[in-house]
């Protein structure tokens, strides 16, 4: 096949387009400046896409002898993800900018753009793998479950699967390194990603805090009492108990946690930890990467963060809301994120959480 | 590089001593490249002491502007002028003398086929003359060829002191640094047949600029470091070679628009009107990126260029372009195609047979 491998500058991805070479495709290797205004080196474990990066990736390419351009994705990325991600806080969700990525940028704007020049699909070094079945191809776990990347890939529908190459999904990150050394691939030691690309300090709070704004709100209890004052209701997270600076204690000395945030009355919501316990989850935006979820309840899992628990529950979708009914309520759970239904270890599809109970 | 300069070159390499040095070797050293200094003096009509070898065309070009700014600043004099379609390493010394050496930077606007704007000058000239430090306007312009009316320049700017960025043109058409009759010209010769890393900045006998480089005092005191002997007298080699036929590049230049025009009718060969150099033809395809078709044409085995990439390698729109009149849109869907003495008919063929199916992919893209 011919096929555009993404290369972030990672030693991930450099394997993943050395296999795709080893496995007899036509790959081109192809680095997405995501910032029109990017960082000249990298600090740490933060950001992607910086001028280094860029270079990481060039070099890995020359290694593998494949020819390598630059993609100009910033504004595609901007509109998709950041924007988005912007939208999501201030409309009191979490979202999570990685999924917003690969369905946006890397398996949409790349793969069409890939498509459209005569290539066959998109190589990635996500921690992921797909499989033929009678029902086409689908996507599942990687074998190393502590860097399963199939929650963040859930939002691929069935066409973008089929675009989509995994190399890595069947061996653990510690052997990626090994055979990146024995590649000659200089960022075979190279720390790995985490926390937010476009957010370089690391401080999302800082970070949305200089984009929307800081405006005092209150913090209410669950009959609505105002029991103290925040900066910003973006930057609390439900379920979160530290920091909330309140003075006035509970009768009974128990902790308080977030429990909502309510963007339009600028208002964060606190109350008790039983109160945080969700059985139910219903989810907007559905995409399926195999056959379509029905009304008909299944039994399954659920995930609700990129390396949370798969937990047991059932499901059913309305035609409208994708809803998963938990064996063991769950503490704790923004709208915004992701709900990922899993069949063992296939990804059967996801939601956008909007309704929790 | 073209082969009378390789074998220069490497016999060069083999010789001991260092120019600059007085006993035997040394001076055998001295002679082979003062020899290679009046050649290439012979081959742009100046004298050979007017000839400072630097190590890059953007040398030479930062020692001009750097030096005949802060010359002409000594004397009052704090404007730079230079035209909207100068190469980066014009345009960013330029910008640099603004942010930090108190420039007032002023850009001398083109017309549709990139050839500048001659009545902004004079008028510029008129009002502001006495102001202006230097005039810089390229001999002929990378991107699209464009050849500029220097001569001209040079009786409008009167006393004011001009230089040209020949980088481009030196071995393409008549080059004569007499004729033109500028202050200061750069030249580059990896752009002519010779070696990467070897440059000239042509500046007439008896005007002393302040240096970039201080040491040993070698060139004129404008441009210490040690002489690259071997590099040097590869680039007479070159100059002095009748490897570039002109007239057979433009030939095949025209068949290539002529052949692009006819298959692909919506296309822009951009400064069509304009005195162009043999090698170059800029074209705008409605619709695409050019990024997009560099990799498809890369895939064919055919080379060809996009305006400019920033420090990322993320492609920008030309300044070129912009300045004849494009928007960022049709700037970025632009390809530039540059034919050279050992070009044939057969690359013009190849180029011409992929494309219209590259275009057709490269329109499918942009839309995807």
């Amino acid at each position: 096949m011919k096929l555009i491998a993404a290369m972030s500058g990672g030693v991930d991805s450099a394997v993943a387009a050395a296999r795709a070479v080893d496995a007899g495709h036509d790959v081109i290797g192809v680095h997405l400046a995501l910032s029109s205004n990017p960082q000249k080196y990298r600090s740490g474990a933060r950001g992607c896409c910086t001028i280094e990066d860029s270079h990481d990736a060039r070099r890995a390419a020359d290694v593998i002898g494949i020819p390598f351009y630059i993609w100009d994705m910033a504004e595609e990325f901007h509109d998709g993800v950041v924007e988005d991600f912007l939208a999501e806080y201030a409309a009191g969700r979490t979202p999570n900018p990685c999924l917003r990525c690969n369905e946006k940028i890397k398996f949409a704007a790349v793969l069409d753009r890939a498509r459209a020049m005569g290539f066959d699909g998109v190589v990635t070094g996500h921690y992921a793998r797909t499989q033929i079945s009678d029902s086409g191809k689908t996507l599942h776990r990687a074998v190393d479950h502590s860097k399963d990347q199939s929650y963040v890939l859930s939002v691929l529908t069935v066409e973008q699967i089929e675009g989509a190459i995994f190399p890595l999904g069947d061996t653990t990150k510690v052997d990626i390194r090994k055979e990146a050394e024995a590649r000659g691939l200089a960022v075979a030691q190279k720390p790995d990603s985490h926390d937010i690309c476009f957010v370089p300090s690391g401080d999302n709070a800082g970070w949305l805090r200089d984009r929307l704004g800081s405006e005092v709100g209150p913090i209410v209890d669950h009959n609505g009492v105002k029991i103290g004052e925040h900066k910003g209701a973006y930057t609390y997270t439900i379920g979160q108990r530290k920091g909330l600076g309140l003075t006035v204690p509970t009768a009974d000395g128990s902790p308080r946690f977030v429990l909502k945030i309510e963007p339009v009355s600028n208002t964060v919501v606190v109350g008790a930890r039983e109160d945080l316990a969700v059985s139910t989850m219903r989810g907007e935006r559905a995409v399926w990467c195999g056959p379509a979820v029905t009304a008909q309840p299944q039994r399954g899992f659920v995930q609700v963060r990129a390396h949370g628990a798969a937990l047991t529950c059932t499901y059913f979708f309305d035609g409208r809301l994708l809803t998963a009914q938990l064996d063991q309520p769950l503490l704790g759970l923004a709208t915004g994120q992701a709900m990922v239904i899993y069949d063992g270890d296939r990804v059967v599809g996801s939601a956008t959480i909007c309704e929790t109970e | 590089m073209v082969e009378e300069a390789l074998i220069a070159m490497t016999a060069q390499l083999a010789r001991l001593g260092n120019p600059s040095s007085l006993h035997t070797h040394g001076r055998a050293t001295r002679r082979t490249l003062e020899d290679a200094r009046e050649v290439i003096a012979k081959e742009v009509g100046c004298l050979p002491s007017e000839v400072i070898f630097t190590a890059s065309g953007t040398e030479a070009n930062n020692t001009a502007l750097k030096g005949l700014y802060w010359q002409g600043r000594d004397k009052g004099k704090h404007v730079v002028v230079i035209s909207s379609i100068e190469h980066h390493a014009i345009v960013d010394p330029a910008h640099w003398l603004a942010e930090h050496e108190g420039a007032e930077v002023i850009q001398i606007p083109v017309n549709a086929d990139g050839v500048i704007d001659l009545e902004f000058l004079t008028q510029l000239v008129t009002t502001r003359g006495n102001e202006i430090a230097l005039i810089s306007v390229m001999h002929a312009n990378n991107e699209t060829g464009v050849i500029q009316p220097i001569p001209k320049v040079v009786d409008i700017a009167g006393e004011i002191p001009v230089h040209t960025d020949a980088a481009q043109s030196f071995k393409k058409i008549p080059l004569s640094f007499a004729d033109l009759g500028v202050y200061a010209m750069s030249l580059s010769a990896h752009k002519m047949g010779g070696p990467l890393g070897i440059g000239a900045l042509v500046l007439r006998r008896a005007v002393e600029i302040p240096a970039l480089l201080h040491g040993g005092g070698q060139e004129r005191e404008i441009r210490s470091g040690t002489l690259n002997a071997p590099a040097i007298v590869a680039f007479a080699a070159a100059a002095k070679s009748k490897y570039y036929d002109s007239a057979k590049v433009s030939e095949l230049r025209d068949s290539f628009i002529a052949g692009i025009t006819s298959a692909l009718p919506e296309v822009i060969v951009n400064g069509l009107k304009a005195d162009r150099l043999p090698g170059i033809v800029n074209v705008t395809f409605p619709g695409t990126q050019s990024d997009t078709l560099l990799l498809l044409m890369d895939a064919q085995n055919i080379s060809c260029s996009t305006g400019s990439a920033c420090s990322a390698g993320v492609h920008e729109a030309s300044h070129v372009l912009l300045a004849m009149g494009h928007n960022e849109v049709s700037a970025q869907s632009s390809l530039r195609f540059s034919f050279g003495a050992t070009s044939t008919h057969a690359d013009v063929d190849l180029a011409l047979s992929v494309l219209p199916d590259v275009i057709t992919r490269g329109r499918a893209a942009n839309l995807s």
